[in-house]
């Protein structure tokens, strides 16, 4: 058991002594996951958004493959991309094997489903008077849609921070195409097993510490981010 | 939204300046990174040649893989039969032995299976086998576990799936610690042993050390750049002719890990 309390303390040292390897450890963690769940918000919510408004054929089949990806096992993506971005494989011309960018698209892979699955189900369960309301008050498709998804922004929410989550915590596809290389694609949660596998327990776990508490902190500005927008909703249904 | 493309926007600002000094990429081993070998020794190279060496530790089984695809520049590690092999097959070029250190067979305290007094490995491997006592392999396809499985074949002993013969598939040290908790043999090199022991509060003793089939040859290699044109060949055979000359062998020489223990020999020819 000292070796949590032993964690504790030594995290908080390493974050008073502001360790400049390790800013640039946490530093690269946040561009890669936060690149990956920039694009996955990006291209997810509309496409969950078009996923619920629009009827087409095989859309159950699409939503169920979509859930399906939401499994997918990190380290098979990131072998499937290592093979993909390897010098001997279709993308190897551009270079991007052992880069931070092959570490967002591998976490993109991982977050995308995410986003689009719990979007999906996040604009699906608004309530479908609002539609109809949009509609008699002369909305036009577009209109009916953002409204909707307005309505729909505390599921949207949660499936962003859903997917940050996946992604923050992820290390099995980065260290594959990342290849954990100091200074270079090194971020915390490859830090943290490769300190593991040395035996470095405390510093592992205080790396551990270290991570959770930013996840803590991201997810703390998210939900601010949210508030005051609650409580204009709350007051404007008064 | 726009706050989104701003955030994309820096993000690639900041990993674009995270080039510019010639680097190489060199695939090695755990044994070699978690060991503090390349902390110690890369500085010096880069302090003299301005070439920033990138390392990207994995199995020596993976580490040969990634230089046949032309994914690395360099390759530093141990399995000289399997290295030999992809010279011939024109993978790599320019080979060079480096240094090397030894193999151990460590086991619980009490050594259940009697290995103690043993002389080579191969007897030491018959008697555990016999004994029923768990041995705990790497599985992992390593360097230590092609010795490992070199072992049990000149022993004429088939391991695999036998109830005492556990492959983990993981690193060297955590492989120490499950053999801990199983109270099992394992084949371990030196210097993870040196490093760990201690730390991970392991209750084992090396029961058998100084054979001469537990050698472990360390080769380094450029990748051929007949087969692929993108690599860095030149500053790649800076780095293999600087390892193998007399400043390279005596850097390593002169590594010793935090507890003051001496874990690599130079034996560059």
């Amino acid at each position: 058991m000292d070796y949590i309390a032993t964690g504790f303390s030594h995290a908080l040292k390493l974050i008073l002594r502001l360790d400049p390897e390790l800013l640039g450890i946490i530093f690269l963690s946040i561009k890669v996951s936060g690149a990956a769940l920039a694009v996955s918000a990006l291209i997810g919510i509309p496409a969950g958004a078009f996923l619920s408004l629009k009827k087409f054929p095989m859309r159950s089949a699409a939503v169920s493959l979509l859930n399906t990806f939401m499994g997918l096992p990190p380290v098979v993506v990131g072998l499937f991309l290592y093979l993909l971005l390897s010098r001997s494989g279709p993308l190897g011309f551009m270079s991007l094997l052992y880069t931070p960018y092959a570490m967002m698209i591998a976490q993109t892979v991982l977050a995308l489903p995410i986003v689009v699955s719990l979007s999906y189900a996040a604009v699906s369960s608004v309530n479908p008077v609002i539609r109809m309301a949009a509609r008699t008050l002369g909305a036009n498709d577009y209109q009916t849609a953002v409204t909707i998804i307005k309505e729909a922004r505390m599921g949207i929410m949660a499936a962003v921070i859903a997917a940050f989550g996946r992604v923050i915590a992820e290390v099995g596809a980065i260290l594959i195409v990342g290849g954990n290389i100091a200074g270079l694609t090194r971020v915390m949660t490859t830090a943290i097993a490769m300190e593991t596998d040395k035996g470095n327990f405390e510093l592992a776990l205080a790396l551990g510490i270290i991570l959770l508490s930013l996840s803590l902190l991201i997810n703390a500005a998210l939900h601010l981010v949210q508030k005051p927008k609650d409580a204009r909703v709350e007051m404007e249904g008064d | 939204m726009a706050r989104l493309i701003v955030a994309i926007m820096i993000v690639a600002c900041m990993t674009a300046s995270a080039f510019g000094a010639e680097r190489i990429r060199c695939a090695s081993t755990t044994s070699t990174q978690n060991s503090g070998l390349f902390d110690y020794i890369l500085p010096i190279f880069e302090k003299k040649t301005g070439i920033k060496v990138d390392v990207v530790a994995v199995g020596t089984g993976a580490a040969i893989e990634i230089g046949k695809r032309g994914d690395a520049d360099l390759l530093f590690v141990h399995a000289k039969e399997l290295e030999l092999k992809g010279v011939e097959d024109g993978f790599f070029v320019n080979r060079h032995d480096v240094m090397y250190n030894d193999f151990v067979v460590i086991g619980p305290s009490n050594d259940p299976a009697k290995i103690r007094g043993i002389k080579t490995a191969v007897d030491a491997f018959k008697k555990i086998a016999s004994s029923g006592s768990p041995f705990v392999s790497r599985g992992d396809k390593s360097g230590t576990h092609t010795k490992e499985l070199d072992i049990w074949k000149a022993a004429a002993i088939t391991p695999k799936g036998q109830a005492w013969y556990l492959e983990v598939g993981q690193g060297m040290a955590k492989t120490q610690r499950i053999a801990n908790e199983k109270r099992g043999y394992a084949l371990t090199d030196r210097g993870t042993w040196l490093a760990t022991v201690d730390k991970d509060k392991l209750d084992m003793k090396i029961v058998l050390e100084g054979d001469h089939a537990l050698f472990n040859q360390y080769g380094v290699m450029a990748v051929n750049p007949a087969k692929y044109k993108h690599v860095k060949f030149k500053e790649a055979m800076e780095f293999v002719n600087w390892i193998i000359s007399k400043e390279g062998q005596e850097a390593i020489g002169a590594f010793k890990d935090k507890n003051g223990n001496r874990l690599f020999y130079p034996n560059a020819k």
